[in-house]
């Protein structure tokens, strides 16, 4: 480490600065306006450099670091386009308020705005899908610019934040000071919830007699997983998760209502729209969740408890609203309940009636592979400890309603922007954060499509991750749209003339492959997978082509009126 | 229904520009946006004025407050404020309008700026409805041109 006060040129205060946030990994991949900041990396020892493919890899993996581990992820990318590559990604960790910290060269300060040779206005394209971003016009900026980035990016609701390095100020020099601590008179997030409302909160628990605690990401965030737990077995409250909130509590828990919403279970539906307290928690009320606003859990009186005030109120009007973390949230909130609790028995067999009504079953037959059962067979072998990154589509909902998370930051997917391609290089990410559990990919061949030069990276770094492909060579979720809702016209979504053999190309970028198309082989492929620790496999599930994901609220309509299976679709409309 | 909401933002660049695309991207109405430097250099006062109902205002004042450069956001419409905004105003004149141009100006304790001899340039300052309504009355005689500044605006009182 260089003292202070010492002199340094902005690349090396980059480093520096990176070392005193304690960053141990980064995403990048090099271009003229970071050349010095390369040259500086040549020496540096102490933070690994994963070489990507791809800005748009790059960004994916931190996400995928930054999910598995609760660090923030790290991207390096150069100006122009490498950094407009990057703008997926970013707004990917947007939605999903993932913390994230991007760092662009950028043509020299005194070139901007002339249409330099890969110049591009990254801090004005960027504005509207990041936390903040900054352009440093001084290098005795970098250090402090740093350093509230990354405190912006880890503060409150996690999010992106952008740097953008212009090529001298990286190569300029000044004294190095690390400033200890960091004040933004704008940003100043309600952490502790305010008491008087969780003290009406903890008395409106008390009193349901058929409560539900509707959980999403933030409890996850906030490290609340705990508590959660605590409070819902010592209560006997029930607990639906959103995708992202899936793990926050054990999905093999009885208390367990498993994922609510558009793919959601029957039983978790129907608990929203019966019970008479809905407890929101790190959650957002997102339009998939709640299907048709006006319907939404009409007879329940409803508390939001969330660290962005901007979420309260913003889709549906709640009764209590709490704002601050979720951690000291149910932290207080488990001081204040009686330890004497209502009787839920009777609300929790009426779930339980839901639940035997229409359970989340597929059938198995011996010469023909259904992804369910893949999924299912995923979770059983890896006994819901692996960590799940999945891509965005039909293998995606199925792995919602299939796996069996049993612990926080084990499913890693793409939830609010639905990225496709994010599955495979979020995976690799994941790997280089997780090394104590299994990081499997759940993708379809659509997405694995959309970033497979990651295989690269994968191999290279001999990454032990599983790479399950649920090949259909079909855009199932579209397809599956197109059957339901759009008159059967399959415009564009049948990729099984075009799709190359993936076993002989992965084999190709040196990553070991094999297939299976019935379920006798694909258990076999997936013990296999899971004993296989040199380096990245893949299976490719030769998995039945026409296979829909039920149960599901059409768009727009109320959750209560869920498809449970294929239904005619000139009945539907 | 309207509201007027004045807002202390840093004083750097793009921060005009991060008020007005969250406005768009959130497709909240935006009627006008002025700001300024105030009396720490620092520190910009841009006042907005909005329509929408209480659920969308609340929206919109909540989103002003996410952004990292606003730094204090107080809707100024239901409590005691001043407001102005600034009009100019050229308009074409002849012998015969001459006079009750001038007269017209006096009624809105309006000024005339410049004068040619087919033409004049005036300037109101008041409220935006008094400007609405001075717009409207010389509107007859010919406008040429039009500049409005925006509403500004502060708390009246010792608080």
């Amino acid at each position: 480490m260089h003292e202070p006060g010492q002199k340094l040129n902005g690349s090396e205060i980059f480093f520096e600065s990176l070392r005193r946030e304690n960053v141990d990994c980064i995403f990048g991949y090099p271009g003229g306006a970071l050349l010095k900041v390369y040259e500086t990396l040549h020496d540096v020892k102490d933070i690994k450099h994963v070489l990507v493919r791809h800005e748009q890899g790059a960004t994916h993996m931190a996400e995928g670091y930054a999910r598995a581990t609760g660090r923030p992820g790290v991207v390096l990318v150069t100006s122009g386009p490498g950094a407009t590559n990057t703008v997926t990604g970013i707004t990917n960790a947007y939605m999903d308020s993932t913390p994230m910290v991007v760092f662009t060269g950028q043509v020299p300060s005194t070139l901007i705005g002339n249409d330099a040779f890969q110049e591009a206005d990254i801090v004005g394209i960027t504005r509207p899908i990041t936390k903040h971003n900054f352009l440093v016009k001084d290098v005795r900026e970098l250090a402090l610019t740093i350093r509230k980035a990354f405190y912006l990016a880890t503060t409150g609701r996690p999010g992106p934040v952008l740097v953008d390095m212009p090529k001298d100020v990286l190569a300029a020099e000044c004294v190095f000071e690390w400033p200890e601590s960091v004040d933004i008179r704008g940003f100043k997030p309600t952490v502790k919830c305010h008491a008087n409302q969780v003290s009406k909160a903890a008395k409106m628990i008390a009193k349901a007699k058929r409560p539900l605690f509707y959980i999403g990401g933030g409890v996850i965030t906030a490290g609340a997983t705990e508590a959660l737990f605590r409070i819902a077995v010592e209560q006997q409250i029930p607990i639906t998760m959103t995708l992202q909130g899936l793990g926050a509590f054990p999905g093999d828990h009885p208390l367990s209502m498993g994922m609510l919403g558009m793919h959601g279970t029957f039983w978790a539906n129907q608990a929203v729209n019966n019970c008479d307290l809905l407890i929101a928690v790190g959650a957002r009320f997102d339009d998939r969740v709640t299907g048709k606003i006006e319907t939404f859990a009409t007879q329940a009186k409803k508390i939001h408890n969330d660290i962005d005030p901007t979420n309260v109120d913003k889709n549906v009007k709640v009764d209590l609203p709490v704002v601050g973390d979720a951690r000291d949230f149910l932290e207080s909130i488990l001081l204040e309940l009686p330890k004497a609790k209502e009787d839920h028995s009777a609300w929790l067999a009426e779930i339980e009636a839901w639940r035997k009504q229409c359970p989340m079953d597929y059938t198995v037959e011996p010469d023909s592979l259904k992804t369910e059962f893949v999924i299912d067979e995923v979770s059983k072998q890896t006994k819901g400890h692996a960590v799940i990154v999945t891509d965005v589509g039909q293998h995606q909902m199925w792995t919602a309603q299939y796996y069996k998370f049993t612990e926080p930051r084990s499913i890693i997917t793409s939830g609010g922007l639905g990225t496709m391609g994010f599955g495979l290089p979020a995976t690799i990410g994941a790997a280089f954060g997780v090394t104590d559990r299994p990081v499997i990919t759940i993708c379809g061949d659509g997405g694995f499509m959309m970033n497979i030069q990651e295989l690269v990276t994968a191999v290279y770094h001999k990454l032990p991750i599983k790479i399950f492909l649920m090949n259909n060579s079909y855009l199932g979720m579209v397809r599956q749209w197109q059957e339901l809702f759009h008159k059967e016209k399959y415009s564009f979504t049948d990729l099984e003339a075009s799709n190359p053999d993936f076993v002989r190309v992965a084999e190709a970028f040196g990553c070991r492959a094999m297939s299976a198309d019935n379920p006798e082989a694909a258990r076999k492929a997936i013990a296999e997978a899971l004993a296989y620790n040199d380096g990245p496999m893949l299976v490719d599930f030769r998995v039945v082509r026409r296979d829909m994901v039920f149960p599901m609220v059409p768009a727009g309509a109320s959750i209560s009126d869920m498809l449970l299976a294929r239904l005619n679709p000139k009945t539907m409309v | 229904m309207k509201h007027i909401i004045s807002v202390l933002v840093e004083n750097k660049f793009g921060t005009l520009n991060r008020v007005a695309a969250m406005f768009s991207a959130r497709g909240f109405n935006l009627e006008s946006i002025s700001i300024g430097e105030t009396e720490d250099p620092e520190i910009s006062r841009m006042t907005i004025v909005t329509r929408g109902e209480d659920r969308i205002i609340s929206q919109v004042l909540k989103q002003l407050n996410r952004l990292v450069d606003t730094i204090k956001v107080t809707d100024l419409t239901h409590q005691p404020h001043v407001e102005r905004e600034l009009l100019l105003m050229s308009l074409k004149m002849s012998k015969t309008t001459q006079h009750e141009i001038f007269e017209l100006t006096n009624v809105f304790k309006g000024k005339v700026v410049d004068i040619k001899q087919k033409s004049i340039t005036i300037e109101v300052i008041g409220s935006p409805d008094k400007i609405n309504t001075a717009i409207d009355l010389f509107r007859p005689f010919g406008i040429r041109e039009l500049a409005r500044s925006g509403a500004v605006a502060i708390h009246r009182g010792d608080n």
